[in-house]
């Protein structure tokens, strides 16, 4: 009995809410080293292309929420998600059109892409507050609890609870099946084999007759569909908050580069490393040992090996060491 | 001739309002960041008290008073400076309603107030450390210090018979400080806090600060954070987690959002902030009517703070921080006629005849030590989902 209430305490603080927090890193993450691989720049705007795809969600979710469309015990929102990846499809592609292409053509190093993408990060961060304002928006509906802390304890009479939110259980399986479309569609089409050729070597692809222009604009296309499911599926769980997702950034080239740039499966695996350190580190042991252990071992601190305040410390302690031992990242990526 | 009578007429009334002073007062609040949702009423409050004695026209003759608003963010140190260094050197205030919260509120004393010799008296900052800070007698605040605050906490918890917390505060000097003296006050009465730990605002996943309080346990978390910031994120989180089902909120987190977002789901919790049962409340209400919220938090603490910078600038016949900061101490304290709002005519007249008053406002003030409110208190409840009084100490 005392193994289930620490396994359980253990899943409630620890694992449900790494594994959201991981799917959510790990999508955002995709997009990243995806425009790394392809376009050959580390995207700084991605944090608040995350947050644009996100309100044009919440603004259609608003729309459907007063015309009465729902979708029951599932949030509105996923009904919207599919406009809010063609708004922004659309903001990505007038950007690149406008300024990408334009460096582009003159051949510019990636460190000057780098810049700016910065310089388009602080428009579109100013174009989301402009339009929907810097305060928390709440655009979650439908039914909050897969199961709640009571029924579960009603229903396994253990001492602890577990709670799976809705929006919990709904990021994993859209990451899951993003993930699946997304390899699906760089393995197996056309498409995909030629963005992998033009990402492994831009010149002998050329030569084979691809398309520069059209592999850049798929690229752009399939990273505004991530940004945007990433972007949603963050705001249902946590909160729409423009700001939240300037900060999101960090993890997020943390978890690509730890994987390894440029390399889609070390961006999952990096977000789900970075998303479980992050709260296994900063976790108090406290309670799950009290369980395990016989009482005359029962810890008396808190068997906590950082306090919380230094949670985003271990995401680039992490990113430290993994630079210094493999440059390259865990799944051999492009070096930096 | 009838007109010319009325034209020249006219002109002496406006020759005779020309000639009264108009001077300006600051009021530097956060209107953005944190605590935005209580600014706006306090900027109101305050104003109802400048436009009360303009409108008096008693004040050194008939100055008349005209407000400045200027944005202080609550966070940002740099940003408040520039804001109340704008409110000075381009405005030419006579005096500061201000500025909200503790860290900018040191900020704007040490940069701007202390070098311009300018008069401060904050509605809300909390900060213990502001008690000892360097002043020359330049700053006031017509709030308690939290190191007070600290204390009536642990009374309401210890009534309540609960001995152990956990315990978050936002990282800033608001929460470091309230925390601190919380811990102090609770565990020299025999309580224990089984975890002290700081959360940032501004994010939006606080699962690993909630894990972490859930293990160190407690029977109820004290979250002296904001109510529009990361405090609604960890109440959030615990309560989805299960980890904690009541908490205790200090007046940072006591807000009408708390109302909106939380209802029902944190019944039985409790919580304190700076308010009074003193007649001064009610008239103050009454006097407001539907124009703000007279009883959201800081708000009659604004409305007494610019009451007590112009009845002192009466009480010195002069509109120049120098000669009136010395003056702050006297008006808000006995001996004399006791001032409730909506009286400032009254008190105006009774200082201009050379007369004492002792101004009690809508929060009771009463000046102690280096120029801040004893302290009366609020105690809430939360029943059915709706903040309720339970009574007032």
């Amino acid at each position: 009995m005392d193994l289930l209430n620490a396994l359980v305490a253990l899943s409630n603080f620890v694992i449900i809410p790494a594994v959201a927090y991981g799917s959510q890193l790990a999508l955002g993450a995709l997009g990243v080293t995806l425009i790394y691989g392809i376009l050959r720049f580390s995207n700084f705007a991605h944090g608040d292309t995350m947050a644009f795809g996100a309100m044009i969600a919440v603004l259609v979710t608003w729309w459907f929420q007063s015309m009465g469309i729902g979708l029951g015990p599932l949030p509105t929102a996923l009904l919207a998600l599919p406009f809010a990846i063609l708004g922004c499809m659309a903001l990505v592609l007038i950007t690149d059109r406008m300024v990408y292409r334009f460096y582009r053509e003159q051949k510019a190093k990636p460190v000057i892409l780098v810049i700016v993408s910065m310089g388009v990060m602080f428009i579109m961060n100013g174009l989301v507050r402009f339009i929907i304002g810097p305060n928390d928006q709440s655009f979650a509906d439908g039914e909050r609890f897969i199961i709640s802390v009571r029924d579960f304890k009603a229903m396994t009479g253990l001492k602890e609870g577990l709670a799976i939110k809705t929006t919990q259980g709904i990021t994993v399986v859209v990451a899951v099946i993003c993930v699946a479309l997304l390899f699906w569609f760089l393995n197996k089409t056309r498409t995909g084999k030629s963005m992998r050729a033009y990402s492994d070597n831009e010149d002998l692809a050329l030569l084979s007759g691809i398309n520069p222009e059209r592999v850049v604009m798929y690229t752009w296309l399939i990273v505004a569909a991530l940004a945007t499911t990433a972007g949603v599926l963050y705001g249902l769980d946590k909160t729409f908050k423009p700001f939240v997702y300037f900060q999101l950034l960090l993890p997020i080239f943390a978890s690509a580069i730890v994987g390894g740039l440029g390399n889609p499966l070390g961006a999952i695996a990096g977000g789900f490393i970075i998303a479980f350190s992050e709260v296994t580190i900063t976790y108090a042991w406290k309670k799950v040992l009290g369980y395990l252990m016989p009482e005359s071992l029962e810890p008396s601190g808190l068997v906590q090996l950082l306090s919380t305040d230094y949670k985003f410390a271990v995401s680039f302690v992490i990113l430290l060491i993994v630079l210094l031992f493999k440059p390259t990242g865990l799944f051999k990526g492009k070096s930096v | 001739m009838k007109k010319l009578l009325l034209a020249s007429a006219a002109t002496a009334i406006m020759a005779g309002a020309a000639s009264a002073e108009e001077i300006k007062l600051g009021i530097i609040l956060g209107f953005t960041g944190p605590i935005e949702s209580l600014t706006p009423s306090m900027a109101d409050g305050a104003e109802l008290a400048m436009k009360e004695v303009s409108e008096s026209g008693k004040l050194l003759g008939g100055t008349t008073v005209t407000p400045v608003r200027a944005d202080s963010t609550c966070v940002d140190a740099a940003a408040a400076t520039a804001a109340a260094e704008r409110l000075v050197t381009a405005d030419g205030v006579k005096g500061i309603m201000g500025a909200d919260c503790s860290g900018v509120t040191g900020a704007i004393l040490s940069n701007v107030a202390l070098p311009n010799g300018i008069v401060m008296i904050s509605p809300s900052a909390t900060s213990p450390a502001l008690s000892t800070a360097e002043d020359n007698g330049l700053f006031f605040r017509t709030a308690p210090s939290d190191a007070r605050q600290g204390v009536v906490m642990t009374e309401v918890l210890m009534e309540e018979g609960i001995k152990e917390v956990a315990l978050t505060y936002t990282n800033n000097d608001y929460g470091k400080g309230l925390a601190d003296s919380f811990q102090a006050a609770f565990e020299a009465a025999g309580g224990t806090v089984t975890i002290s730990a700081a959360h940032e605002d501004g994010k939006a996943d606080y699962s690993a600060e909630v894990g972490a309080l859930a293990a160190a346990g407690g029977e109820r978390l004290v979250v002296a954070g904001y109510a529009d910031q990361g405090g609604k994120g960890i109440i959030r989180a615990a309560i989805d987690t299960g980890a904690f089902d009541t908490f205790h909120f200090p007046d940072g987190m006591i807000s009408a959002s708390l109302e909106e977002n939380f209802g029902d789901e944190i019944d039985g919790s409790t919580g304190q902030h700076p308010g009074t049962d003193s007649p001064g409340v009610a008239k103050f209400s009454e006097m407001v009517g539907d124009m703000f919220d007279s009883t959201s938090p800081f708000t009659p603490e604004s409305y007494d703070a610019a009451a007590l910078i112009l009845l002192a600038m009466q009480a010195a016949g002069s509109v120049e921080p120098g000669d009136y900061k010395a003056k702050v101490m006297d008006v808000a304290n006995a001996p004399g006629e006791k001032i409730y709002p909506g009286e400032l005519a009254k008190a105006l007249e009774i200082l201009a005849n050379g007369g004492e008053v002792d101004y009690v406002g809508a929060t009771a003030v009463e000046l102690i030590g280096g120029g801040e409110s004893a302290g009366n208190y609020r105690q809430i409840h939360v029943e059915g989902g709706k903040i309720t009084t339970t009574k007032y100490r």
